[in-house]
């Protein structure tokens, strides 16, 4: 204490000297709009840096997981492009034979932040309108759906998650087809509602829950989750909840999936929705 | 020494005066600014001590700061210079040191003397006050000629300061 003391009276003239100066500057930036603005985008921008690196950091210990979920994603797909094959070559001796043509196509990203907190989540993504993302496309992991894009710049998107209580989206059981909306109610975020199935349909626990592909975002046959528990509610309709197949709080690596004729599709649609 | 303080602070608020009334309003091709308050940093007694020295830099700067709306830069700069003047006096220490009984004037040191002792306190103040006020290094030669023209100016000032208002 007494070392202290004597250290500053020592040396109190510098001390002073920047004490003042500190204070000068933090006036300077508390008071002066512009220097205030360079201050904060100069720690913006670090902070930015850092988040990057700790990001590359991360994204290097999560590769094992990451390759085992590539590596369940290719033997699915190669699944699928099996049976292509053998329903192409009845196609190919068709009568009514129509040309090939692509629906979707798909395109990696990276989440880059991400909160599940919230009443309107949203994500955002590394990739923008650079690589061809535009607003409502669909967004889609591994494990299931995602969400839909919402914003865009050059080099990012913000995706509308689905846990987000403004977001609906079209889903239908994988067994029987019978379809109705999802959505999510702002409470578990392992958990949708899905509603406007009616009464008479049979359901059971653990029934698989796709997209409907209705709604011209996403493709069909997207996993959503498996029921969890239904209730009847309101007399006709039943009130299911479903759990979510994708983890929200560990989403990674994405695919942005564009409707090639979605275009088309609603032209056509707007057409007689004027009559 | 009550006299001192006294004469002090008439000549702090006659050069605040000076500053904001006139000096402040003249700004020659949006390049020369001169800032004569500095003065009264300059002309503290020798006797002064070195933290009242800068407490007394940054109250004039804030003062100043106050009147033009730039909260901060000034008494920043005032600060810094307020922080080199001991060192300043001590490089360019005549011989036989500073007899009691004078002030740093050029009445009593002469002209190069005051000279080279303002050049270099105004010159520092006026670097650092250009330079937080444009706060970046992108446009570094032409904050550094303004800060070269003020000098020039606000030396031409404090010169004549010398001759006509703070003679003894």
């Amino acid at each position: 204490m007494r070392n202290l003391l004597r250290f500053i009276i020592r040396y109190h003239f510098v001390i002073l000297f920047i004490f003042f100066e500190t204070l000068s500057l933090i006036l300077v930036v508390r008071n002066n709009n512009f220097q205030k603005a360079r201050v904060v985008t100069y720690f913006q921008s670090t902070a930015g840096y850092i988040y990057n690196k700790i990001d590359i950091l991360t994204e290097y210990l999560d590769l094992q997981k990451a390759n085992q979920k590539l590596a369940a994603e290719n033997t699915e797909l190669k699944n699928i492009l099996q049976r292509m094959y053998r329903s192409d070559e009845v196609f190919f001796y068709s009568e009514h034979d129509t040309v090939y043509r692509q629906h979707y196509f798909y395109t990696s990203a990276r989440i880059i932040n991400n909160s599940i907190n919230k009443q309107h989540n949203f994500l955002t993504l590394n990739k923008g309108t650079g690589v061809g993302i535009k607003p409502e496309m669909a967004v889609i992991s591994p494990e299931g759906i995602v969400g839909v894009v919402k914003g865009v710049s050059n080099r990012f998107a913000t995706v509308i998650s689905l846990l987000n209580t403004d977001l609906k989206i079209s889903g239908k059981f994988k067994k029987n087809d019978y379809y109705g909306s999802l959505f999510w109610d702002g409470r578990d975020y392992r958990k949708v509602l899905f509603r406007e199935i009616p009464y008479h349909v049979d359901i059971s626990l653990g029934d698989t829950v796709i997209t409907s592909g209705f709604s011209t975002i996403f493709p069909e046959g997207i996993l959503i989750g498996t029921v969890y528990d239904y209730e009847v509610k309101g007399g006709n309709f039943y009130e299911i909840t479903v759990e979510l197949s994708t983890d929200f709080k560990n989403l990674d690596h994405v695919s942005v999936v564009s409707n090639l004729q979605r275009q088309e599709q609603l032209e056509l649609e707007q057409l007689f929705d004027n009559d | 020494m009550i006299n001192f303080l006294y004469r002090n602070i008439g000549r702090f608020i006659v050069l605040v005066l000076i500053q904001v009334l006139i000096l402040n309003n003249i700004q020659f091709s949006g390049y020369v600014n001169p800032f004569m308050y500095v003065l009264f940093i300059l002309l503290l007694p020798f006797e002064t001590p070195n933290w009242l020295i800068i407490l007394s830099g940054f109250v004039s700067g804030l003062t100043i700061d106050l009147f033009s709306n730039t909260i901060g830069m000034h008494a920043f700069a005032t600060v810094f210079m307020a922080f080199l003047r001991p060192y300043v006096l001590k490089i360019i220490e005549p011989h036989g040191g500073y007899e009691p009984g004078t002030f740093p004037r050029l009445y009593y040191f002469g002209f190069t003397w005051f000279l080279r002792y303002s050049i270099i306190l105004v010159f520092s103040h006026h670097l650092f006050l250009f330079y937080i006020e444009v706060f970046r290094f992108t446009d570094f030669f032409s904050t550094l000629l303004r800060v070269i023209l003020s000098v020039l100016f606000s030396m031409v000032i404090i010169i004549l300061s010398q001759y006509f208002i703070f003679r003894k």
